[in-house]
């Protein structure tokens, strides 16, 4: 149920993530969340958009470095305390988070979503399994 | 087994040699006294006279040239055969100053042609290859020197000249080319392009390459080998000395072969100018003692490398140089430590990044600063920042025990660093001194 992330590494100067926006708008490529993580030298861009597998090789074709994660999407309420109760199922089944983001939005305005890095994303599923999450697949994303 | 080109002399023993050595350049120093007016004054400066040589025991009696004579003396002035019996030139790049303009008689081109000859022989060529020059044909040496080799062998050549890598890819593909000659950063772009392309190893023609006129590092060598499916062969030379063939690897792959009945080999110490002992570290030194239109006597190549005379496997007796660290030109003085490209490749490729890379060096705060810039690869990426930090880290501390100083690492976009398609343009320097 994991959804594919891009990961795309990005040169530490002014003007390397737009290069990477605009490659993405000139194929349509939609894009449902995103992330950075800067060091001092380097970024890694985070994305998942609608069509993973495309947009990957459209980034690589177009001279990036760029590689797919499996993340956990999971679909929260957008109200107070949402997202801590779905850490209290993390926490229950002591599942390592090494990063997470949020988009909220889309045709439904009641929800909000969160993606997962975790250290081991089958163990994690199996873990989080028959807990009511709702967890999105690679179909949902192209849907939101 | 071992092929020749010319077994009788490749192989011939040490004595033999010495004793063709000392006849060439006895003659040789006797055709410069008569006819290059720049070099008879050098040695009428230093008390010699063609009777003070005898044989090559003779030779550190001679006055050096350098390139700074070559300068002086453009363009005629070391020019040793009317222009009327001279049929060609060629020049160097000139990125270090002036352009330096080497003159040849058919017999210059002849000897010339011979050692590229000899080289191609010496990497498993036959008359059945199909040899794909991909060195710049014009001025430059490499197109036109290998060019003539390849005829000599009689194999059927192609020449593709430097540039336009789908043209070269084509070309080898479809006439099935099987010994590629170029620079080796322009093999090592192919070869990138080979594998962006979807090809491996075995889909691939080729069986042999002969990669000369820069510098590299074993590590890179194994990299183009193993992605082209093909075993590389150092070959060397100097436009000053008539082109790539002075000295070039056999199948030992273990040093090149000086071709010595028609080049005199000597290491010294570039600061005393005195000859060192074989085996030393040291300037190399060369004698054409066969070349008539261009007769360099005791030219300084500026390249720093060793010598030895230990047996060959592979059968030939001439003198083996180690691949030189790279020219004394190309040598970065960075606080105060020598420090050539050719290390840094090492580094890099170990560290299993690509051999795409460059090196800038600035002065900040009366300090020199090392900044070597690495494109980012599909193999040294990973979505963990820690991991990616890691090595680059490594990386810094491979540099540091390698070179002795701290440099810094820039991991760049791929693609962002320009390809090269003859000599690569590595270091920028910006220190104002």
């Amino acid at each position: 149920m994991s959804v594919m992330q891009i990961s795309v590494f990005l040169e530490n100067k002014p003007g390397t993530l737009k290069k990477m926006t605009s490659v993405l708008a000139a194929h349509k490529i939609d894009l449902r969340a995103t992330s950075l993580a800067e060091t001092k030298d380097f970024g890694i861009a985070r994305l998942v958009v609608d069509d993973a597998l495309s947009a990957v090789n459209t980034l690589k074709e177009n001279n990036f470095v760029a590689s797919l994660t499996p993340v956990l999407a999971m679909e929260i309420s957008d109200e107070t305390g949402g997202l801590d109760q779905l850490l209290t199922y993390f926490d229950e089944a002591k599942v390592n988070i090494e990063y997470m983001y949020a988009f909220s939005g889309g045709s439904n305005a009641k929800h909000a979503y969160m993606i997962f890095r975790v250290s081991d994303t089958n163990a994690a599923e199996a873990k989080l399994a028959g807990k009511g999450i709702k967890m999105l697949t690679q179909e949902d994303l192209a849907q939101i | 087994m071992e092929r020749y080109y010319q077994k009788d002399i490749e192989c011939a023993p040490y004595e033999e040699i010495r004793k063709i050595q000392s006849e060439k350049l006895v003659k040789q120093v006797k055709h410069v006294w008569d006819n290059v007016p720049y070099y008879r004054k050098k040695m009428e400066e230093k008390g010699v006279t063609p009777d003070d040589i005898k044989s090559v025991d003779d030779l550190h009696k001679l006055p050096f040239l350098s390139k700074k004579d070559l300068r002086d003396a453009y363009p005629y002035g070391l020019l040793g055969k009317p222009l009327s019996e001279c049929v060609r030139i060629h020049s160097t790049s000139g990125t270090t100053g002036k352009r330096v303009v080497a003159y040849y008689t058919q017999h210059d081109v002849d000897l010339w042609e011979d050692c590229c000859a000899r080289a191609i022989v010496a990497a498993g060529g036959t008359n059945e290859d199909v040899i794909q020059v991909a060195y710049g044909y014009g001025l430059f040496t490499g197109g036109m020197g290998i060019h003539g080799g390849s005829h000599k062998v009689g194999s059927l050549t192609i020449p593709a000249s430097s540039g336009n890598t789908d043209r070269q890819i084509m070309f080898i593909n479809d006439l099935s080319a099987t010994i590629l000659c170029c620079t080796p950063s322009y093999a090592a772009y192919l070869a990138e392009r080979f594998k962006e392309l979807g090809y491996g190893p075995d889909d691939i023609s080729l069986k042999a390459g002969i990669f000369g006129a820069e510098a590299w590092s074993e590590e890179m060598r194994a990299d183009i080998e193993k992605t082209l499916g093909i075993k590389a062969y150092d070959i060397y030379g100097l436009t000053e000395l008539s082109g790539p063939g002075v000295a070039f690897e056999c199948s030992a792959q273990n040093g090149m072969h000086i071709n010595e009945d028609h080049f005199i080999a000597e290491i010294i110490d570039p600061d005393t100018e005195e000859v060192l002992p074989e085996g030393s570290q040291g300037e190399l030194v060369f004698t054409a003692v066969d070349k008539e239109a261009f007769p360099m006597i005791r030219y300084r190549t500026r390249d720093i490398c060793k010598l030895t005379r230990e047996k060959c496997s592979c059968g030939r007796t001439h003198v083996r140089m180690a691949k030189p660290m790279g020219r004394s030109d190309d040598m970065l003085i960075i606080r105060g430590v020598n420090v050539f490209p050719s290390q840094i490749e090492t580094v890099l490729l170990n560290n299993g990044y690509a051999a795409n890379y460059q090196i800038v060096v600035d002065r900040v705060n009366n300090t020199d600063t090392l900044d070597v810039q690495v494109e980012m690869t599909p193999e040294m990426f990973t979505d963990n920042v820690g991991e990616v930090e890691e090595r680059q880290k490594k990386l810094v501390e491979g540099l540091k025990s390698m070179l002795g100083i701290k440099a810094k690492v820039s991991l760049l976009a791929p693609k962002s660093i320009a390809r090269s398609e003859g000599k690569a343009v590595r270091v920028i320097d910006k220190r104002k001194i």
